[in-house]
């Protein structure tokens, strides 16, 4: 097989993989953000619930999870089976939204009273003091952290095979399997070293913009 | 007219009471120096008058109006607070600049958010926001030169020495114009060689206008510049008075003791 053959073979699989990937960076980061305000609230039952939910996710394989969301409605409920991409990017978001919820507390409890009594005392909202004082300083604290957590949900996005979803790597072993040639393994290995160096250039890129000042 | 009445403030953290009824008023434009040995309740009584903590009891009065009455049955809500609390202003003792903006930034940035806020809230046009706005650089730039800063404003906090931030930190406080301007040992993090500034700077802002309380160690300051003089001890007020009077005819036993350790730097 010519390497044109091969690169158009892996098209489709190289599709799902950068889709998976965009999408749920897409619903995972913002709802990080929804899981740290319940981990912090006030009110101890839902924080003492959102923690729990935390820690299951967080203590529990995502492969299971995936093969949970895909199987679990129907085998449970008896209720329809959702789409596999579907069931992939639900539990993929779920799963990744819970380690960014605990980088962005740890972020937020860094910050020191100090800043929200200064905003306090200055007459600001806590709207105001959130969006104006700290999140940025949060933002700044918790860079390097997301640069890991972004570069390995590239390499997580093979998980998605479990449930036949032929993402890349899947993609690239049929064609090894089938046609008994392994270099379209060093080919899609290439693929993710390219698009894991370019996102540490990025992550790299991002931190000096906010190293203006220190702290 | 008195421009600020302390009446009977007391607060208890987890049963122990560190506020143990406080009374006193201040009339425009008089300097108090608070004095006291560490855990005496200087910075709770600060933090009381700023909103930063609720008192258990007691009331406070400024300009003859009740800001604030623990028995009230009508709790404050964010806005009441937000909006009682400007009466008066605070710098901190570790300064807490916003180290993400540039110094003039960290001055104006509170008034341009009550600016915005107005036009929000439909009580002035967008014109007369944008006039507003442009006024907020002019002031802000007025009150860095205050304070012998202006060269420095596109300067961000971690750039600037102890004793510089703390002088943005005063400017920053002026900025929204308290009746009541709070310093929390405003010099207790700096080099010893960095204080005189500082000080230099509170004492500057002396003036028939601006009524200051200044929690201090700086003794000498305490005697040459403040009106009045008050020694906590315990969470009460031991004795207060005229500087002269405090400094070198102490009547309480514990004054005496912390005037005596004070003098041998301890
Ligand atoms: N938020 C708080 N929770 C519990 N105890 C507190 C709190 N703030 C202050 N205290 C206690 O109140 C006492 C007085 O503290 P403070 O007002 O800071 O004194 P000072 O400023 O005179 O050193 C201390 O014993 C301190 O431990
Ligand atoms: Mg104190």
């Amino acid at each position: 097989m010519s390497f044109i053959d091969v690169t158009m073979q892996l098209l489709d699989g190289f599709k799902v993989t950068m889709l998976i990937f965009f999408v749920v960076l897409l619903g995972a980061l913002p709802l990080g953000l929804v899981i740290t305000f319940g981990s912090m609230s006030k009110i101890k039952p839902l924080r003492w619930l959102t923690r729990t939910f935390v820690w299951i996710i967080r203590g529990t394989p995502l492969m299971l999870q995936i093969i949970l969301v895909f199987y679990g409605p129907g085998l449970i409920f008896g209720a329809k089976a959702l789409p596999r991409m579907t069931a992939v990017l639900v539990a993929f978001i779920i799963n990744y939204a819970a380690y960014f919820s605990e980088i962005y507390r740890g972020g937020i409890e860094s910050i020191p009273a100090g800043q929200y009594e200064a905003g306090q005392v200055l007459g600001m909202t806590k709207r105001q003091i959130f969006f104006k004082v700290v999140l940025f300083q949060v933002i700044k604290r918790i860079m390097p952290a997301m640069g890991n957590e972004v570069i390995t949900l590239v390499k997580d996005t093979s998980l998605a095979r479990v449930i036949s979803v032929v993402e890349l790597v899947k993609a690239a072993q049929d064609i090894v399997g089938l046609r008994g040639i392994i270099w379209p393994i060093f080919y899609i290995g290439a693929f993710y070293l390219l698009v894991s160096g370019a996102l540490t250039l990025l992550f790299n890129w991002l931190e000096k913009k906010m190293d203006y000042y220190k702290g | 007219m008195a421009v600020l009445e302390v009446k009977n403030i007391r607060k208890s953290f987890d049963g122990e009471e560190v506020l143990k009824g406080i009374d006193f008023s201040m009339e425009k434009g008089e300097v108090l120096a608070i004095i006291g040995s560490s855990g005496s309740g200087k910075t709770t009584l600060l933090r009381c008058l700023n909103f930063l903590v609720s008192p258990d009891q007691g009331q406070l009065f400024v300009n003859d109006e009740c800001i604030f009455d623990a028995k009230d049955v009508h709790k404050l809500n964010e806005k009441e607070i937000r909006e009682k609390r400007l009466h008066f202003g605070l710098v901190f003792q570790s300064f807490n600049l916003f180290p993400q903006y540039n110094v003039l930034r960290n001055v104006t940035l509170a008034e341009e958010l009550q600016i915005k806020d107005a036009h929000k809230a439909k009580k002035i046009s967008k014109e007369e926001m944008k006039e507003a706005l442009a006024k907020v650089t002019a002031h802000g730039s007025g009150l860095l030169s205050q304070v012998g800063l202006l060269e420095k404003k596109s300067a961000y906090p971690c750039e600037l020495s102890g004793g510089q931030q703390q002088r943005v930190a005063i400017a920053r406080a002026l900025a929204l114009n308290p009746d009541i301007l709070c310093f929390d040992e405003p010099t207790s993090a700096l080099d010893p060689a960095l204080t005189g500034e500082v000080l230099r700077v509170i004492r500057g802002l002396k003036s028939s206008e601006r009524t200051m309380i200044v929690v201090t160690h700086e003794m000498e300051f305490a005697r040459r510049v403040a009106d009045k003089v008050m020694f906590m001890a315990d969470g009460v007020i031991e004795e207060m008075g005229e500087p002269e009077q405090i400094f070198t005819s102490p009547k309480s036993e514990k004054l005496k003791a912390f005037l005596r350790n004070a003098a041998e730097g301890l």
